[in-house]
């Protein structure tokens, strides 16, 4: 078993509440992400499609089940180790891209390596170079409001990749861009996927989710079907725990 | 889309030759439609033979040009200009199919639903990695044949969620008493009224 993974997940209930009013947002879902792949997760609303990305990130504890970052199992993390997992190895980017609008662009990529207590030169060499990846080196010292949507989008995007992060996951990160810049948005994702991240998207849009090299449909908590490569990681690590 | 206004737009830009027009019409298709010669001599022909090419003479490897003609032209603005309607199309089998599907006794259609869209998915997959390869601005035209070929499975991943809701939401009807006798029939139908 030397498949390399950056997230795996194994047999994860979430549910909400108990008893007879209990909501099962995920119900036994097993997911495994190696670098260079990017998932996409489609399914119809309340499928668990966001659960599913927060429980990756640790923004929320499985029922039951395992979640594991590059190796680490993230339930058996206190809560500030928790807090360094989610600020160091992992990137997030969200419909609102939840920019500060009173930092420059290259002030809010540089955000969570601040908070890391990384050295000031370092950060903003760091935050520099993944503008630059993006392609908007030049707008480095913008306000947000001083950029346009898909501008904006970018600079979120740098800053989830910004450092060593290895998994990045993004819930509908095109919003309500057009067709030309929402897709812009993807191959870059996608490029970053393709440097050696991983990445977990989930989207509404078949379009935007043929970007990935697997997309696993969720309903009622539970993947119904993956259309991708024929043996993916999942059959792999079942294979190999029976 | 006809072979023939394909033809006829290929040779609005200059007079061509059989094999010509065959290389030219999967290039600008991008080799999703493939043609044989035979198709292409058949279709030369029936445009002759309504006015709308004209043969030249032979060339001296012994290859015939054909050129387009006034009419042929008119034939090919009007194309342009007239859209196409829902009814050139051929059938929709995969609606049909759901439709068979749904009243057909032992046939799951949820299952039915999901293989078609993986295999929909799977072909979006494949003409999104096409497509991110066409990077040149050459590339122009066959991005836009792509760009048709994934909107459209895209609108066909959409209406198979939309056919999965209503599946959820939709309470098959009980299924009819078999009537032994005809006098409880209408006595039924009096009290649906």
């Amino acid at each position: 078993m030397s498949t390399p993974r950056v997230l795996e997940m194994r047999d994860v209930h979430r549910t909400h509440g108990a008893g007879a009013t209990a909501v099962h947002a995920l119900r036994g879902v097993s997911l495994v992400v190696a670098p260079g792949e990017l998932v996409a997760v489609m399914g119809p609303s309340g499928s668990g499609k966001s659960t599913l990305l927060n429980l990756s990130g640790g923004l929320d504890r499985p029922t039951r089940g395992q979640v594991a970052v590059e190796g680490t199992v993230l339930g058996q993390l206190g809560r500030r180790e928790l807090a360094a997992v989610r600020r160091r190895r992992v990137g997030y980017v969200f419909q609102d891209l939840n920019l500060l609008p009173s930092l420059t662009a290259a002030e809010n990529v540089a955000l969570p390596l601040e908070l890391d207590g990384v050295r000031p030169r370092r950060v903003r060499a760091q935050a520099l170079a993944a503008l630059d990846e993006v392609g908007l080196a030049d707008l480095a010292h913008r306000f947000p409001d001083e950029m346009s949507g898909g501008q904006q989008q970018r600079v979120a995007i740098a800053r989830a990749l910004i450092g060593d992060r290895r998994l990045v996951l993004a819930d509908e990160p095109t919003g309500a861009l057009d067709s030309h810049t929402g897709e812009a948005v993807l191959k870059l994702l996608r490029a970053r996927v393709d440097a050696g991240a991983a990445g977990v998207l989930v989207t509404h849009e078949a379009r935007h989710a043929a970007w990935a090299d697997r997309v696993i449909f969720l309903r009622d908590g539970e993947i119904v079907d993956t259309s991708g490569p024929l043996s993916t990681p999942e059959e792999l690590l079942l294979d190999g725990r029976g | 889309m006809s072979v023939r206004h394909g033809l006829l737009a290929l040779l609005e830009r200059g007079s061509r030759y059989g094999y010509q027009l065959r290389a030219e019409f999967e290039q600008a298709t991008g080799g999703t439609w493939p043609l044989n010669i035979g198709q292409v001599y058949t279709t030369l022909g029936r445009l002759e033979r309504d006015g709308l090419v004209r043969p030249l003479p032979e060339s001296d490897g012994g290859q015939r040009p054909y050129e387009i003609t006034d009419e042929g032209r008119n034939e090919l603005a009007t194309w342009f200009a007239t859209p196409i309607s829902q009814a050139d199309r051929p059938r929709d089998e995969l609606a049909i199919k759901l439709a068979l599907a749904l009243t057909t006794p032992g046939v799951d259609v949820r299952t039915v639903l999901q293989t078609q869209r993986g295999a929909t998915m799977r072909m979006l997959q494949e003409y999104t990695r096409l497509k991110s390869r066409a990077d040149e601005p050459a590339d122009l035209a066959w991005r836009l044949v792509l760009d048709a070929m994934v909107f459209r499975a895209e609108a066909e991943v959409r209406w198979l969620d939309h056919c999965e809701t209503s599946l959820i939401r939709y309470a098959p009807p009980a299924p009819r008493p078999v009537i032994a006798n005809p006098t409880d029939e209408s006595t039924e139908e009096v009290r649906a009224r």
